[in-house]
């Protein structure tokens, strides 16, 4: 009977998702649409298809370095950042989930806090900060800069999935002569893998579509995709078919990680407190 | 859980102390040092006391940025939310198509903020825009980077296709939760569709809905590379928000004491009213551990 009443609201329900996931998809359509065309063709003929299918948008930015250089400076940093949040984050997250000790509610509400701290707001002295200890245009400089809003989300998640592990666990492996690096790395880790993958596909997210911090701290060297992107648009008019090729380029590296994360999803959005 | 207390869990939030009072007190001392200064040039600086603050909180400039800046944040929100909760009620529960769903409704999120921005210019532009285009072969005057509404409506639908989903994953996950039995008791009881939403639904994605709501509140109220791209805080200053306004006038014009002003001013807005969120989500998250 359960059954029954599913299918008769069945219609309603695929309805509402097909038009919402047509009301994600269309413009990323055309994104890929103009992607494929030529400017003559763009600015010329209005077509939802392209006429005269061409991959020379994704020739010109793959072959010049100027363009692919960012995708592998954006890719740097990301991975730097979601390392050295994950290293700092994994044992704080593990004090706030076990223990209670001197200011620890008012440090978590001020480690959120810089989450909450608008990047336009640190723009201008990160930029003076690392320009004086020389880091300016490094990917380094990036990374760090990008944990002031990582660091805190991970404490946050990672604190909710360790919040599910019965404390019994630990108990047992002291007394079974584990120390607590051991413990840690060889028990504890394991248990809440699913959290560590959900916390640093966030990392991944948050540092990847970041555009003012990442322009603001570099200039040549370690200058990120999304940088090079808005450059490109004010300089020689405007070349809509190389900007959506590099668009579309973007969307990839966030597709694959979505890809491999999909069963922890629904969880990891819920920064594990469900 | 009950927790123990231990001093020496101090030491394993060193590392996460030490990081983020790097990235974030000192570049926060510096704001608060321009912010009582005055300087003309050469780096020499004067003390300025609080002039800086009071001449913004007189200036019209910043109090129609934050006008804006509080509209934009309620639209998107009344919109976000019911769209966001009504999507999630509709998802398919589990298997092939509940996988496909999700994979798609994240894609908005992984997507660069600017590339959004180029996103949303390519398509609604009159001339190559599909939505653009379309609006005007059927005759409604729609052009973002002359009319102040069509700018407006361009920022609020692409926020929405933007964010959505984030808030429709979220009370997924809360929907998930809920155990098959208190369906199948609703239905001895014969409880309606709307008392089923209002009684077993709401009441579990409470806590992620606000999460959500907090998350969705901090992200729209700092919003800045995507009307960047779009329409660069124009046409006029019709959709110059807080940070577009605050990196005009700290990069662009270099007006080191007022920008500095304006940062701490900003930051104390978002901080004051995350608190009150977070306040009231933790005392929810703590009423539900008693109760349930």
């Amino acid at each position: 009977m359960v059954d029954k009443l599913k299918s008769k609201n069945f219609n309603g329900r695929a309805l509402v998702m097909i038009a919402y996931i047509l009301f994600l998809l269309l413009p990323i359509y055309w994104l890929i649409n103009m992607s494929l065309k030529q400017n003559s063709e763009i600015i010329s003929v209005f077509s939802i298809w392209p006429k005269n299918l061409t991959f020379d948008n994704y020739r010109t930015i793959l072959t010049d370095p100027s363009w692919y250089m960012g995708y592998i400076n954006s890719m740097i940093y990301v991975v730097e950042n979601v390392i050295i949040s994950l290293i700092v984050a994994l044992p704080a997250a593990y004090a706030f989930s076990r223990y209670r000790f001197l200011g620890d509610k008012h440090l978590f509400f001020w480690l959120l806090s810089n989450r909450m701290a608008p990047p336009a707001v640190f723009a201008l002295p990160f930029f003076q900060l690392y320009s004086s200890i020389g880091l300016f245009d490094t990917h380094i400089a990036v990374a760090l800069a990008h944990t002031l809003f990582n660091v805190p989300l991970a404490v946050w998640i990672l604190e909710g999935f360790m919040r599910g592990v019965p404390k019994e666990i630990d108990e047992t492996a002291y007394i079974d002569g584990y120390s607590f690096p051991r413990f840690f790395v060889r028990i504890f880790m394991p248990l809440i893998a699913s959290g560590i993958g959900v916390t640093a596909f966030f990392c991944f997210m948050f540092s990847w579509v970041e555009l003012l911090l990442s322009r603001t701290l570099t200039s040549i060297d370690a200058k990120p995709i999304t940088a090079v992107m808005t450059r490109t648009v004010s300089a020689a008019g405007m070349d809509w078919g190389v900007l959506a090729a590099a668009g579309v380029l973007t969307i990839v590296p966030g597709a694959l990680v979505i890809y491999f994360v999909r069963h922890y999803i629904a969880k990891g959005f819920a920064l594990g407190r469900v | 859980m009950e927790k123990t207390v231990n001093q020496r869990a101090w030491l394993l939030v060193l590392p996460v102390f030490l990081l983020v009072a790097f990235s974030a007190v000192i570049p926060l001392m510096t704001v608060v040092n321009y912010s009582v200064q005055d300087t003309f040039g050469n780096n020499k600086f004067f003390w300025a006391g609080l002039e800086w603050f009071s001449e913004l909180l007189h200036s019209e400039r910043l109090w129609s940025a934050f006008g804006r800046q509080i509209a934009f944040s309620a639209i998107i929100l009344a919109l976000e939310v019911p769209l966001g909760v009504f999507v999630a009620l509709n998802m398919p529960k589990k298997g092939i198509w509940a996988s496909v769903c999700l994979v798609l409704m994240a894609l908005p999120l992984l997507i660069p903020w600017n590339v959004v921005g180029t996103i949303w210019q390519i398509f609604s532009r009159v001339d190559i825009g599909l939505l653009g285009h379309t609006l005007a072969a059927m005759g409604i005057d729609y052009n973002y980077t002359r009319d102040p509404l069509a700018a407006w409506t361009t920022l609020v639908v692409m926020d929405v296709w933007h964010w959505t989903s984030l808030i429709a994953l979220l009370s997924y996950a809360g929907l998930q939760s809920i155990p098959q039995a208190y369906y199948q008791a609703a239905k001895i009881d014969q409880a309606s569709r709307l008392d089923v939403f209002r009684f077993i639904e709401l009441p579990k994605m409470q806590g992620v809905l606000m999460i959500a709501i907090l998350i969705r509140f901090m992200d729209s109220f700092m919003i800045y590379t995507e009307p960047f791209v779009i329409t660069g805080g124009g046409p006029g200053n019709s959709t110059t928000f807080l940070s577009i306004d605050l990196v005009k006038m700290a990069l662009g014009q270099f007006d080191l004491g007022p920008a500095a002003a304006f940062s701490l001013m900003y930051f104390l807005v978002v901080m004051l009213v995350s608190w009150v969120f977070y306040t009231v989500m933790t005392n929810m998250e703590k009423a539900d551990t008693f109760h349930g």
